[in-house]
């Protein structure tokens, strides 16, 4: 096991109230992932999305996360403050069942990386966008155990493992290590 | 590569169901810009004089501005532009919300409708693909309800919706075209597109717009958004509270009214009531705002919160903006509950917020007067309010004295007679205006009235503050970081501008001092309505964050086209010059360019008429307001000069006006 550690988390605090659905999170998030950066504009790349029912008063920017291979079984509702929320309205992943976070070409997953750069951003854009504050940068210190990093080559042991198993992962070592 | 700009266009043959993209010339873009500019050249050239409104032949083109869907704050206005059947000249109702970024994102900068089409169809855009699909399970389906199944039929959340309703489906002149909380509603240009038999555009795209230069444009946003949150913390003092802002005003965030309903006409624009406001009214009007309103909300890219939803208790929730809070509530004598739940059905309906509780309040005068009988309103209601849905029903159904009042107050009045005219009282080129009355001239205001063509006053005038402030101190103060003035001069005018004494209205600001002011102003609303910016952070509010010094440079960043102060303020002349010509071609002349007779009670008819010589010559237009042969030349409109000699609206000769020019047609 590591040691604990210090470490700043960044994160970002979503007001749905404050909200007002303009979508210059999406916008501009496309505008800074896109190579040159700022080169093109298209909000259906964006790694944020507004879940976005004006009629019912349903506003959530959600953030994309980890991709999921297969449809999950949360098709639940919320109802909160007397608003029907689908339960993906708060789901990061990029999953089979929707299109969001989702590479309009290739289809490949979107994640948000918090607008990671060199020189870094004092905040990510689509905070530094929003002017009616329903995203707020927040870092905060939390204590971690520091994970003990594998090596690539561990990495990729560990994935031929998964796929093919132990033993025939070793058979094919030794027999490779024999033939020098 | 095309930049900001998508380069093609869809060509839409609803009579034969033919749909085509087509590259657009990049040289037009250069000359016209975008959205109204491009648009008034596709009327200029393809749309004669002859063409009826509801002809076949009319176009009705939907544009995106030149910067839409690119990071510019505010830019996401859709311009609207066809024959209107209400003025019989060019309409340009222009809308905002999140319709024109999503034909960007889709690949096109406009659709371009021609023909008829025999059922009632939608255009579903989607990236590539696009497809007229029947309509006719939504015939007489309110415009937000369209959306919502178009929407739901499709499968597709995203897409973006622009639709009419009943009014729009029976022409009626002044129907509207609903986007969610946006709409194009001047000059009846929904009902061209009912004639059309044109549902709705649903449109999803998913494709990139490229900018020309990234950084430097980033660079230039984020001036923008710096700027914005300056204003916000920093409203204008001196002015009142909806003018010292960005945005449009607020009239969704607002409770207090006092300066509308005192200063308004309530009615058909008939009575001014200055003791309405009193504690009770605000409490009052207060709770019903706050308990019908559940957000505030924006367009595309826009921290501006503009717009509302509403829920009156027992209606659907609908969207509004800006001054419809009021409209139907003054035009019924009522309070704000009446004017809000009677908005939800109008929006639905799609007819424009302001003429059409006009037309209302009009037809019960009629009434009142003995012109209109009681079996020509067989069926009305004994309540006041009630008798508004019953006209509101009747009008976009086309039932009864209702296929009459769909025209509008000016054609209703020609076709009942009797005196009828003297009640159409409010209208400018047959378009009825803001209900407003005032007393002492406004030789500014004067000339945008009158020389306007975009029919509506809130859409050529801001910039110039409306009223001289009281003391020198206050002027100087405003004037010291007034950064977007295209000349010291204008400071000038402002700091000398007294509200009594010699220096004040209406001889001054002097007739030329005007033209500048009334021609800085309109150029402003022209260059937004080319980009797709709303006019409530650039051409509308003081001191906004877009000008005319920073234009050029977006526009040079994000579209690659080489631009200065003088090359846009050139091409927005150039097109402000089409938009006249094809009116001019249409018959406009001097004659039509006048504000309502009782708009002010004191006139002065002498500097009237100087005030308008002069801005037409300032103009290079002649003294008919026809744009003569050598500013034409000087714009490169050569081609307009060479129509207008074959029809004779301008001879061979310079300057000369040929007689009878000046007949309508």
């Amino acid at each position: 096991m590591g040691e604990k550690k210090k470490k700043t988390v960044k994160t970002i605090k979503v007001d749905v109230d404050k909200c007002n659905g303009c979508r210059a999170c999406e916008m501009i998030c496309s505008a800074f992932h896109s190579a040159p950066k700022y080169s093109g504009n298209n909000p259906a790349r964006a790694r944020i999305r507004v879940i976005r029912e004006p009629l019912k008063d349903v506003y959530v920017p959600v953030y994309a996360g980890e991709n999921a291979k297969a449809e999950c079984m949360g098709r639940d509702k919320y109802v909160i403050d007397g608003k029907e929320y689908e339960e993906c309205a708060f789901c990061r992943a990029s999953c089979p069942s929707r299109d969001v976070f989702k590479e309009p070409d290739s289809g490949l997953p979107l994640r948000c990386d918090m607008c990671e750069s060199d020189p870094t951003l004092e905040k990510p854009l689509c905070v530094q966008w929003c002017l009616v504050d329903a995203l707020t940068y927040e870092e905060r210190e939390e204590d971690v155990e520091e994970e003990v990093k594998l090596d690539d080559v561990e990495t990729g042991l560990e994935s031929l493992v998964a796929k093919h198993g132990l033993q025939k992962v070793m058979d094919t070592f030794a027999r490779m290590s024999k033939k020098g | 590569m095309r930049y900001a700009e998508t380069g093609f266009n869809l060509e839409v043959d609803l009579t034969r169901g033919n749909i085509e993209r087509v590259a657009t010339d990049p040289r037009d873009t250069e000359l016209y810009l975008g959205g109204l500019g491009t648009n008034a050249k596709l009327l200029w050239d393809r749309v004669p004089p002859e063409v009826e409104p509801f002809s076949p032949d009319n176009l009705l083109i939907f544009s995106a501005g030149l910067l839409c869907g690119t990071p510019a704050t505010g830019c996401n206005r859709t311009i609207v532009s066809t024959i209107s059947p209400q003025t019989l000249l060019m309409a340009f109702s222009m809308m905002g919300g999140f319709w024109a970024p999503e034909l960007k994102y889709a690949g096109y900068d406009k659709v371009i409708f021609r023909g008829k089409s025999p059922d009632l169809v939608y255009l579903w855009i989607h990236n590539d693909k696009v497809e007229l699909r029947d309509a006719s399970h939504l015939r007489g389906k309110g415009a937000g309800e369209t959306a919502e199944l178009i929407r739901q039929e499709l499968k597709q959340p995203h897409a973006q919706v622009a639709s009419i309703g009943l009014a729009g489906e029976n022409r009626v002149y002044f129907a509207s075209i609903e986007q969610g909380r946006s709409s194009a509603s001047r000059g009846g240009i929904g009902a061209v597109m009912g004639d059309k038999g044109l549902k709705a555009i649903a449109v999803r795209g998913t494709k990139d717009v490229h900018i020309a230069r990234p950084v430097e444009f980033m660079e230039l946003c984020s001036e923008v958004l710096k700027y914005i949150k300056f204003r916000n913390e920093n409203p204008i003092p001196g002015v009142m509270p909806i003018l010292a802002g960005l945005g449009s005003p607020q009239e969704m965030a607002v409770h207090d009214e006092k300066w509308h309903t005192e200063n308004f006409m309530w009615g058909n624009s008939r009575l001014r009531r200055k003791d309405f406001w009193n504690q009770d009214v605000a409490r009052t009007w207060m709770e019903t705002l706050d308990k019908m309103r559940t957000r505030l909300i924006s367009c595309y890219n826009c921290p501006m919160k503009c717009g509302a939803t509403i829920s009156a208790p027992g209606v659907p929730t609908y969207m509004m903006k800006c001054f419809s809070k009021l409209t139907y509530t003054m035009a019924a004598m009522s309070d704000l509950e009446f004017g809000l739940r009677i908005a939800q059905r109008a929006t639905e309906y799609g007819v424009d917020g302001f003429s059409a509780p006009q037309v209302m309040a009009f037809g019960l005068e009629l009434h009142e007067a003995g012109i209109l009988t009681d079996q020509d309103m067989a069926g009305l209601p004994a309540g006041n309010e009630e008798r508004f849905y019953w006209l509101l029903d009747k009008i976009v159904r086309r039932e009864g004295i209702g296929d009459v009042l769909a025209n509008g107050t000016y054609w209703a009045a020609q076709q009942i007679g009797k005196g009828a005219d003297a009640f159409a009282h409010n209208n400018i080129k047959k378009h009825e205006q803001l209900p407003l009355k005032l007393s002492m001239l406004n030789p500014i205001y004067f000339l945008m009235y009158a020389t306007g063509e975009k029919i509506n006053i809130t859409q050529i005038e801001g910039q110039f503050p409306q009223a001289p402030f009281a003391a020198r101190e206050e002027r100087e103060a405003f004037v010291e970081d007034w950064i977007q003035v295209p000349d010291e001069k204008f400071k000038q005018y402002f700091l000398d501008w007294e509200p009594r004494g010699e220096k004040s209205m209406p001889f001054y600001p002097t007739v030329q001092m005007c033209c500048d002011i009334v021609d800085w102003q309109e150029k402003m609303h022209y260059i937004d309505d080319a980009l797709g910016m709303c006019a409530g952070l650039s051409s509308f509010p003081l001191k906004p964050p877009y000008h005319i010094h920073n234009y050029p440079k977006f526009i040079s960043a994000g579209a690659g086209i080489d631009m200065d102060e003088a090359k846009l303020t050139q091409a927005a002349k150039r097109y402000r010059t089409l938009v006249r010509a094809i009116n001019i071609r249409r018959g406009m002349r001097r004659k039509d360019e006048k504000p309502p007779e009782n708009h002010w009670k004191k006139r002065f008819p002498e500097l009237e008429k100087e005030l308008l010589d002069t801005y037409y010559k300032f103009k290079g237009w002649n003294n008919d307001g026809i744009p003569t042969r050598e500013s034409l030349h000087e714009l490169g409109l050569d081609y307009v000069s060479a129509d207008f000699v074959n029809r004779g609206i301008l001879t061979d000769k310079a300057e000369a006006t040929p007689p009878g020019a000046s007949t309508e047609q």
